[in-house]
């Protein structure tokens, strides 16, 4: 083991180039260079491509084979290289000295060996402990992270527990052996806000006992303002700009630095937008939805089965030119509402009326046509919702070619539209994969936009692009509000976004609506626990991004 | 690589390996020999003559001759033109049942049910099995040999594009097609049918090489097409009578059985590489 | 855990049934008259209605399918029109060289192909690799009787190491039968180990890219442990699903391998059959081979749940 002398760095990373591998390479990092001291968090932050996880990819030694390869620099663990160390040494420096938690707790853990064993391997490939002690070590280890019944736990199947649960095993497996240098690459950004925050506070509590220096990776400035000590931010393979989190955040010397932090929405509501006439377009009277699931035995017993009320007596209102912002965590509810009102899913029992019209006992396309017309849907992923193979151009025009348009008259229509969400009137010919995602995610609200519908469910819309560009698609999005008069549902978990665009609120909790109203008075003066639970559990809610500056009073 | 990219451009994009190139030439090679068997052939393939019964390889007979005084090399390439249309025919005809099969599988799930289970039932009757039964209760022509071959090869067909339709039927492209009132048959052509494409080309060089070595066996077995057509089959069955005196009456059919189909499945392994990168190194 | 067992068992059931209609259509859909085809040109009247009288074939196609369906489940399976001895004892005689020959050629099968399908798949791009692959391909490429003839040139005519044909039974002793069995064994494996070494490569190439392997170099964990312990068991799924269906693909080889080896397994009894148009005996036969691929496959599918408990605690 090697010894750290007072004063030197844990981790020191000097002038780190990558390049794929290939006919021709490109160069992934571009020489770049940082410390961190013993306890100390450095948070690398950065969008997509930036580099970020590279880095820590490199400093574990555990690059892709055959893809990527250093090349140039050194990563320093104590004074060690590990760029040159052989295999052998950066084996038994993995897990004892240097550890990892990675994004997806959901894959991270092995599906077909038991936690116990999982843990127990640490200890056996690292040290010479015996059977009952490796079980107690793993055990306490258990324990250290809160998890319960530890005993349990070390018995259980990685799918019997939760995505919390999961993370917590892996922060104890990182930690078993008290290593000096913890990389954590986004290991909340899967998990729902308020297991995020227990999980950064674990972290932060396990350093400080231990004197663990963290490299934490995020693309999330409220995490950062949360966790950081110091900040690198990372663009493209480089570091644009390294300084204290309070440096970075509140005088910020570079352009994209104070980019990145003007995206950021505020948690503060926007004010609410004036209403003229009331003029309902969409409306739920107490929809019910229920999931049976049988196995296959209680459906030959007749037995009844598991029953999930994911959705229970939820009711509200959108008016035209409106937005709704249904809020809450994985598993409320609020994706199902969406898919009802689109009759992507069967509403157990309620009304849902679109323009009065109620389509809840609708069967089959022909009857729900004219209802799916009027309301239309932006999905989550815009790499998925897009069919690779058809042009922009053909997915724009499919739904009119449906409705019986001339093909020439729509081609000009989309062609109109697609210079509306701010694209080329070329890129009628181009393919999705021609397009970045922002890009696709204006296609897509092009597409549902020549349906002319009355209402746009957008779902979580905005959850899968880097900060700047969501904040360009939410513009988007209210621009062709505003000049359509459109009512827009909007599903998301993210109660930033929620404050910026929402001029009403819902929050949903297992299935139930436990706050509704408008978006400044739910957001700034929650009534519902679980509403206050979600306002604190937001990554820096008590930073001002816009001013720069920690915010002392709340909101 | 990205799957976007239109099956030409994935074809011809960056210059093949020289395997595949070679497998290539090879096949084209069998293939013009099966075309112009009567003019390159140095005699007719049935052509009897008692003198020249087991003749070793010379300048006259390049490969030998056979039990009957039968040019083997004449033999051998007149064997081509069975193998390649039985391999082409078997290979069509289990795409075009079951491309609509499997579409339809997995799209309507009420049918998917009783239509699997018939395609495991299918499956669990052993190829050869079936196709001997089929020749041996009809007269073994060309289209019994074909149809008993391809039976068994459709199961294999119906669940690809069955799972490709799943795979594909999942994605919210689909949702959203849905939602612009897209009628299921369309959306199986316009957004099922192409992305099944690749696999079926892929699969169908796979269906055609063992479709050849099918009918060489049945052919082995003496339940292939009747001796008075020379395949490749037939000629081993008959050499390996005389296999301790003349292993060439078999080597010489096996060496160029063995070439053809080793190009095939080749060059299938270079076109599932190209136009289905995530199957890549699937069986 | 129970309920996917049951459901496992009920799906065997309209399978076998689909079977059975396939194996029964077979001969009553096959143009022309059966009786005819069975019999053979030269037969007489008086042949042809004795065999329509023995099959049932004078009854209409639903009636004839129930009573027959019937015969066979009470374990009837007629006949033989050649010997007039059943069926099932003439299949029960030749059983031990076919379970023997599959027996062997199976566990050279897993002894040889999944290491060579791990070890490509984590050298991948390598010269292992390269080299797995090429034997596969050529397992795929060169048919069984090929191989089995330049076994036996090789090694029983030339090098005189191994008997050219024939078979001798586990009873006659270890040393004789293990002599015999071993060419026609590895010529039967030759295309099974193909198939199977590219789906492990294939499999442990899908699993290695996933998280948990990363996790699992990311403790320090030795690379045996990450290739057998964390990533082969994840990939076993597929690599015995292949295991299950290459059986059909292992029967048509016993065939073949038999015909060339000279064994007196099922394979030469179906051929023999076939040319005697022995029409009850194939018929036995088909059923119950496509039945043990049922099973086996059910086995497979049970056998799941022991890899992943997922499904054990479905």
């Amino acid at each position: 083991m090697t010894a750290s002398q007072p004063g030197q760095p844990v981790l020191s990373v000097r002038d780190l180039k990558v390049s794929t591998m290939g006919r021709r390479p490109a160069e992934i990092l571009k020489g770049i260079s940082f410390d961190i001291a013993p306890g100390e968090t450095l948070c690398l932050v950065g969008e997509s491509g930036s580099g970020k996880s590279v880095t820590s990819l490199v400093t574990m030694d555990l690059l892709p084979r055959g893809e990527l390869q250093v090349t140039g620099g050194t990563a320093a663990l104590n004074g060690e290289d590990i760029v040159s160390a052989s295999p052998a040494r950066t084996k038994a420096l993995r897990g004892a000295e240097m550890a990892m938690i990675f994004q997806e707790p959901m894959t991270a853990l092995n599906p077909v060996l038991t936690i116990g064993l999982q843990m127990d391997e640490i200890y056996r490939a690292h040290t010479k402990m015996r059977g009952p002690d490796r079980r107690s070590a793993a055990l306490a280890a258990f324990d250290s992270v809160s998890l319960p019944d530890p005993a349990r736990i070390y018995d259980s199947y990685p799918h019997q527990l939760s995505g919390g649960q999961r993370q917590r095993v892996m922060i104890a497996m990182a930690l078993a052996l008290k290593p000096k240098l913890l990389i954590a690459d986004e290991p909340t950004t899967a998990l729902d806000v308020t297991t995020q925050k227990q999980i950064l506070q674990l972290i932060r509590k396990l350093q400080e006992e231990q004197n663990t220096a963290v490299l934490f990776i995020t693309h999330d400035m409220g995490v950062v303002v949360d966790i950081a000590d110091r900040v690198c931010v990372m663009r493209h393979g480089e570091v644009v700009e390294t300084g204290t989190t309070g440096e970075v955040l509140s005088q910020p010397r570079e352009q994209y630095t104070r980019d990145l932090l003007a995206a950021v929405p505020s948690l503060t509501p926007r004010r609410a937008r004036a209403q003229e006439r009331h003029e309902h377009v969409l409306e739920l009277l107490e929809v019910e939805k229920v999931f049976e699931f049988r196995s296959f035995l209680s459906k030959l017993l007749r037995r009844p089965g598991h029953r999930v009320r994911a959705v229970k007596d939820v009711s509200f209102r959108l008016d035209r030119g409106r937005t709704l912002g249904i809020v809450g965590e994985s598993g409320s509810g609020k994706s199902t509402v969406a898919r009802c009102v689109l009759r992507l899913e069967d509403p157990t029992s309620g009304a849902i009326l679109v323009n009065g019209h109620d389509i809840a006992p609708l069967e089959g396309q022909t009857a729900l046509a004219p209802a799916r017309r009027a309301v239309q849907m932006i999905f989550q992923d815009p790499n998925r919702s897009l069919n690779p193979r058809l042009t922009a151009g053909d997915s724009l025009i499919e739904g009119a070619l449906n409705a019986g348009e001339p093909r020439a008259e729509a081609l000009a229509r989309a062609g109109e539209l697609l210079e509306v969400v701010g694209l080329p009137r070329d890129a009628l010919t181009r393919y999705p994969h021609q397009f970045s995602g922002g890009q696709r995610q204006r296609i897509a609200i092009a597409r549902a936009l020549m349906m002319s519908p009355d209402v746009i469910v957008a779902d979580e819309a905005v959850s899968a692009l880097d900060v700047s560009v969501q904040a360009q698609v939410l513009d988007l999005l209210a621009e062709v509000q505003a000049r359509r008069n459109l009512a827009i549902l909007f599903i998301t978990h993210d109660l930033r976004v929620a404050a910026q665009i929402c001029d009403d609120v819902m929050v949903m909790q297992r299935g139930e609506v436990v706050e509704f109203g408008p978006a400044g008075q739910v957001l700034s003066d929650p009534q519902h626990d679980y509403t206050r639970a979600l306002l604190e559990a937001a990554p820096g809610r008590d930073w001002d991004f816009a001013k720069g500056r920690r915010i002392t009073e709340p909101a | 690589m990205s799957q976007t990219q239109s099956l030409r451009k994935r074809l011809i994009e960056t210059p093949p390996h020289w395997t595949t190139m070679l497998a290539l030439a090879v096949l084209l090679a069998i293939v013009a020999m099966a075309l112009f068997a009567p003019r390159i052939a140095n005699f007719p393939p049935t052509e009897l003559n008692a003198m020249m019964r087991l003749k070793p390889a010379d300048g006259t007979y390049w490969m030998g001759t056979d039990s009957f005084g039968r040019d083997l090399y004449s033999r051998v390439i007149h064997g081509a033109r069975v193998s390649l249309l039985v391999g082409a025919g078997v290979a069509l005809g289990a795409i075009l049942i079951g491309l609509p099969l499997g579409l339809l599988a997995g799209w309507f799930r009420g049918l998917d049910a009783v239509l699997m289970r018939a395609m495991d039932g299918l499956m669990a009757i052993p190829g050869i099995l079936l196709a001997i039964a089929i020749v041996a209760l009809t007269k073994a022509g060309l289209t019994t040999v074909i149809i008993a071959i391809m039976l068994p090869e459709i199961p294999q067909v119906v669940r690809l594009v069955r799972a490709r339709v799943l795979a594909t039927r999942s994605e919210t492209f689909v949702e959203a097609a849905v939602l612009l009132g897209t009628s299921p048959m369309r959306i199986i052509w316009r957004h099922l049918l192409p992305s099944t494409i690749a696999p079926l080309i892929v699969q169908g060089t796979y269906v055609y090489a063992s479709a050849i070595l099918t009918e060489a066996a049945l052919s082995f077995l003496g339940v292939g097409i009747g001796t008075e057509t020379p395949t490749w089959g037939n000629i081993m069955a008959e050499g390996r009578l005389y296999f301790a005196l003349n292993p060439w009456l078999v080597y010489w059919p096996a060496i160029v059985l063995s070439l053809c189909i080793l190009s095939i499945n080749l060059l299938g392994d270079a076109l599932r590489d190209r136009l289905d990168p995530k199957m890549k190194g699937r069986s | 855990m129970l309920s996917y067992f049951l459901r496992r068992l009920l799906m065997a059931i309209p399978v076998m049934f689909f079977v059975a209609v396939f194996v029964f259509l077979l001969l009553r859909l096959t143009p022309g008259d059966p009786a005819q085809a069975i019999a053979g040109d030269q037969a007489s009247l008086a042949q042809l209605e004795a065999i329509r009288e023995s099959l049932g074939l004078n009854e209409p196609l639903s009636v004839q399918f129930v009573t027959w369906i019937g015969q066979m489940l009470q374990g009837d399976f007629g006949r033989s029109l050649i010997s007039d001895r059943p069926v099932l004892e003439m299949i029960g005689q030749r059983l031990g060289p076919t379970l023997a020959l599959a027996l062997v050629a199976m566990a050279m099968t897993l002894l040889i192909a999944l290491p060579m399908g791990v070890l490509a798949a984590w050298r991948h791009g390598g010269m292992t690799d390269r080299l797995v692959m090429a034997v596969s391909v050529i397992g795929f490429s060169v048919p069984i009787f090929v191989i089995g003839y330049v076994l036996i040139g090789v090694f029983a005519v030339h090098l005189r190491w191994f008997p050219v044909q024939g078979y001798k039974a586990l009873a006659d002793g270890i040393g004789p039968f293990a002599h015999r069995i071993f060419l026609p064994g590895l010529a039967l494996a030759s295309i099974y180990i193909a198939l199977i070494s590219r789906m492990t490569r294939a499999s442990m190439l899908e699993v290695l890219r996933e998280d948990y392997v990363r996790t699992a170099r990311a403790k320090g964990l030795p690379e045996g442990l990450v290739l057998f312990r964390h990533a082969l068991r994840n990939a076993a799924i597929p690599i015995l699903t292949v295991v299950g269906t290459g059986f059909a693909m292992m029967i048509s080889g016993v065939v073949v391998t038999e015909t060339v080896f000279n064994i007196p397994g099922l394979g030469r009894l179906v051929v023999d059959a076939v040319l005697a148009r022995d029409y009850p005996l194939i018929q036995a036969i088909i059923l119950l081979t496509a039945g043990t691929y049922v099973l086996i496959n059910l086995a497979i599918d049970l056998s799941y749940a022991l890899t992943d408990p997922r499904i054990r605690y479905q």
